[in-house]
């Protein structure tokens, strides 16, 4: 073997250190240099042990500044804006830069110094950035009232810059590495001054990811990856109808298969094989015979559902999101209603990583290694499966190889406690397939829209009334969210203020929502409901424009006089895809916009459609966070929203027969790949004074934008997804 | 006992005939650089180089494999100095998450030592890997930029 292989072949991985942090190597930025082979990712706390500035900020005596990062990353690159964000109050060396992830046992045992570590709802920036400046601040603060205390002068004639403090009035230096030895012990500042944002050099920049280089070699030890002396591996199946339950299984059947260990009723519904590797696993328990009692949604199908939503579109609800004048009867006496039904299917998150935690339980203490978006949560959810209190668990944090918002649930660690919990003392490594994946998704919830609306002499729109029908989120997930009428988080896109503000002046308006809740189980998908409100109604507004006879981008400004940062970030877009001047023959353009997680955005598309097929040949995308921590990652995860957004226009549908999920995998829930991706531009315009979030509020203006770019190429509205069911074959 | 060439070197395991590659890569040899995503050959995550082209071992049974085919897997791909693609992969900061990001690179790193100079419907066609991330777009930047890199 060659030192590759072997330095692998040895169960290796991050163990949970006395700190309980994990540390990454990540080469700062510019730095990336490749004179050396990747080294493994090695805790930077094995290199010498330097106390901490502040709960944010470790330097090293060689300078190394570690930056505590309690926020998860899973690709969305919040890591690094952290990370940059710090670094600047800091007013350190960036090249020097590396990064430790903060665990919630650690989090708790210090009274949450580091605030909360829940990552969802494009809050990791937006929710930390004024905290972390801060922590970066007293940091910078502490140093050099070290380094006078040393030189016995008045902080206040000690300047920074990179890390090197200067005397000023007699040029004597020193460094950060230097002094952060007694910087510990200050009491900082009860007040920090932070930087003005134009004054910016690290923050705003677009650095490179500080999480790269083990990406790269395939040294990132993900949750699927991880390994233990003496781990079992178990892969677990549930009833594939959600509520049904595990009947029986024949154990014997199966016992004298390769690898296999043990097979455990993990919990009402969950059959589980534990096995030395996870493909004998996986043999096994598809060997093995499984009774399940299905319950009483056995009979469900995606005609049930739909029609069980579609009863909502015409039901009384007291559920109201926006009202404004009198919609209902104002469309009563209109000469002419315009109408359409709108419908967005099931969709899985299908992260390329499969759910996995690894747990060792033993009476006394329980450890997990495993991803999670939700550490804090994740901590209460072993600790009531470990049957432990919170003080004797501990989880090991990981970066996630992708998650869009499945693993803001805790599902998946609770069964790989009460497996681990029947194994005592042995290390377990949980891993679904990705059929389970598939299976026991979360998934993004069913909706349907009647929209009704009616037009004034002028052509404006007098009124609006835009009911929803479909599932809740909150209900199931986060049922503390619930008000005594439903759940608001239904209404998002549509409110009349908030992050989340609809961006149209409509005299009569009424927004409500009935609940219908199948059985399928949901959860927040990377936008939530912002995703098909906005193909609700962006498409619908397109409707009316062309009812109105009047251009979707000038129909827009009207309605969107009073709410000029909606319409910037779409003027934006427009301008981008050269709106005023028609598109080349064959060609046509399709927008859209929307304000959500406290940022607005807009993108234009340009398409063809031939023979029936769609060709997406261009995408322009504005815009305005507020803030840009780095435009590099806001780029990234603007274009990416296009592969989400139009993978599920596309393609994503999760349908329902016999009560349970019917697609399994990739071949059956297709994606976008390269060969159908766009030329995305990104125009990001920061208009300052507030923090928006950057990870799901484009996804919701992808299929809008091209859904009414379809229309002006073929006359047909879709209105019903994924277009994989639509003939765009013009007759 | 299977024999089997990995990254230039000769290893035995002790498994089923009908295992496929990818797991006996993982969890036998203990390389989990090369990553699981469906194992139905859909999504690309565990491609390695099975003499020289880019073969999806999820769906390969290790009896398929003969011991003096040259496996490389990315362990192997940039030693003794990182591979035109990774370093391309690091300028153009191609990866978010990186889980598919192995699977990328070992795609695009054989699509290369085929065709030194692909055109971008040559990588469009070539390189089918999902990514939910969506890094797309950098990722075909990243293949030219390291094609023109090894042109030098
Ligand atoms: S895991 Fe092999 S192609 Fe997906
Ligand atoms: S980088 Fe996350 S799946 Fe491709």
């Amino acid at each position: 073997m060659t030192a590759h292989p072997a330095s692998k072949a040895t169960p290796s991985g991050p163990r949970l250190s006395r700190r309980g942090f994990l540390a990454g190597t990540g080469a700062a930025a510019g730095l990336f240099t490749f004179g050396f082979s990747f080294p493994l990712a090695t805790p930077v706390a094995a290199q010498g042990a330097a106390p901490e500035v502040n709960a944010w900020v470790v330097i090293q005596p060689d300078e190394t500044v570690i930056i505590r990062i309690a926020r998860i990353e899973m690709g969305q690159g919040s890591l690094t804006g952290l990370a940059q964000l710090v670094a600047e109050e800091l007013d350190c060396d960036w090249d020097k830069v590396r990064f430790e992830l903060v665990n919630p046992a650690e989090n708790a045992r210090r009274g949450n110094v580091w605030n909360t570590q829940s990552t969802g709802g494009s809050r990791a920036i937006r929710g930390s950035q004024d905290y972390v400046r801060r922590g970066g601040a007293a940091a910078r603060a502490v140093l050099l009232e070290a380094a006078a205390k040393g030189w016995g002068v008045p902080t206040g004639e000690c300047t920074v810059a990179k890390g090197v403090i200067t005397h000023t009035p007699t040029k004597r230096t020193t460094t950060y590495g230097a002094v952060a030895g007694t910087a510990g012990a200050i009491t900082p500042p009860a007040d920090v001054r932070l930087k003005d944002p134009a004054a910016w050099t690290i923050a705003g920049q677009p650095v490179k990811r500080l999480d790269t280089k083990d990406k790269l070699d395939g040294s990132l030890v993900y949750g699927i990856d991880y390994r233990m002396p003496g781990m079992l591996v178990a892969v677990p199946k549930a009833c594939p109808v959600h509520g049904g339950t595990l009947k029986s299984f024949d154990a014997a059947a199966v016992a004298g298969m390769p690898g296999v260990k043990h097979v455990l009723k993990v919990d009402d519904e969950t059959v589980a094989v534990v096995a030395d590797t996870f493909w004998r696993a996986k043999t096994a328990l598809d060997a093995l015979p499984i009774t399940w009692d299905e319950g009483p949604n056995a009979k469900v199908s995606s005609e049930t559902i739909a029609a069980m939503v579609r009863e909502g579109l015409t039901a009384e609800t007291p559920f109201v999101g926006n009202a404004i004048g009198d919609a209902k009867g104002t469309l009563a006496g209109a000469r002419r209603v315009i109408e359409a039904d709108y419908g967005f299917p099931y969709q899985n998150h299908a992260p390329m990583e499969v759910l996995a935690a690894t747990v060792r339980w033993t009476p006394e203490r329980c450890e997990v290694w495993g991803p999670t978006q939700v550490p804090e949560a994740a901590l209460a959810a072993v600790s009531a499966a470990a049957g432990l209190p919170a003080s004797a668990c501990d989880i090991q944090v990981m970066r996630i190889g992708g998650s869009f918002g499945r693993r803001l649930q805790t599902d998946y660690l609770t069964m790989a406690t009460r497996i681990a919990r029947q194994v005592p003392g042995t290390p377990v490594k949980m891993m679904w397939t990705r059929e389970e994946d598939m299976l026991q998704g979360r998934f993004h919830p069913i909706t349907q829209c009647r929209l009704r609306a009616s037009l004034d002499a002028k052509g404006e729109v007098e009124a609006l009334h835009m009911r929803i029908s479909g599932q809740s989120i909150a209900i199931y997930a986060i049922p503390g969210l619930m008000t005594a009428k439903g759940d608001p988080l239904v209404f998002q896109g549509l409110t009349p203020g908030g992050e989340m503000a609809l961006g149209y002046t409509i005299p009569n308006l009424l927004i409500d929502h009935a609940m219908r809740n199948p059985h399928i189980r949901p959860g927040a998908w990377r936008g939530v409901n912002l995703n098909q409100n906005a193909i609700y109604l962006e498409c619908f507004i397109d409707e009316l424009a062309e009812t109105a006879g009047q251009d979707p981008l000038a129909f827009r400004r009207t309605l969107m006089r009073n709410h000029p940062k909606h319409l910037a970030v779409l003027e934006a877009a427009a301008k981008g895809i050269g709106w005023e001047t028609p598109p080349a023959k064959g060609r046509a353009r399709g927008i859209a916009q929307v304000m959500g997680f406290g940022s607005y955005v807009a993108a234009a598309a340009e398409v063809s459609v031939a023979d029936g097929q769609l060709k997406i040949h261009r995408i322009v995308a504005a815009t305005d966070p507020g803030h840009v921590v780095n435009p590099q990652q806001v780029d990234a995860q603007v274009s990416g929203s296009f592969v989400y957004g139009l993978s599920a226009m596309l393609y994503g549908e999760c349908t329902v027969k016999d009560g349970r999920i019917e697609q399994e995998n990739f071949d059956t829930y297709n994606v976008m790949r390269l060969d159908e991706m766009p030329a995305v531009e990104v125009i990001t315009l920061p208009s300052g004074g507030f923090w928006g979030g950057v990870g799901e509020p484009t996804i919701a203006v992808a299929a809008p934008a091209v859904l009414n770019a379809v229309f002006a190429a073929t006359g047909k509205r879709v209105r019903q997804l994924p277009l994989k069911n639509v003939d765009l074959n013009v007759s | 006992m299977t024999k089997l060439t990995i990254n230039g070197a000769s290893v035995e395991v002790q498994v089923e005939d009908d295992t496929p590659l990818l797991w006996v890569i993982r969890e036998h040899v203990g390389l989990t650089g090369t990553k699981y995503g469906c194992g139905i050959a859909q999504c690309g995550a565990c491609t390695i180089h099975l003499d020289g082209v880019a073969t999806r071992s999820c769906a390969l049974p290790v009896s398929a494999v003969g011991p003096d085919q040259a496996i490389v897997t990315i362990e192997g791909l940039g030693v003794p100095k990182p591979h035109p693609v990774q370093e391309a992969w690091a300028e153009l900061d191609v990866a978010q998450c990186g889980f598919c990001q192995v699977g990328m690179i070992m795609a695009a790193s054989a699509l290369l030592a085929q065709n030194p100079n692909p055109s971008d419907d040559d990588i469009r066609a070539e390189i089918t890997n999902i990514c939910r991330c969506g890094t797309y777009g950098r990722v075909l930047a990243g293949v030219k930029h390291a094609a023109e890199r090894m042109r030098g």
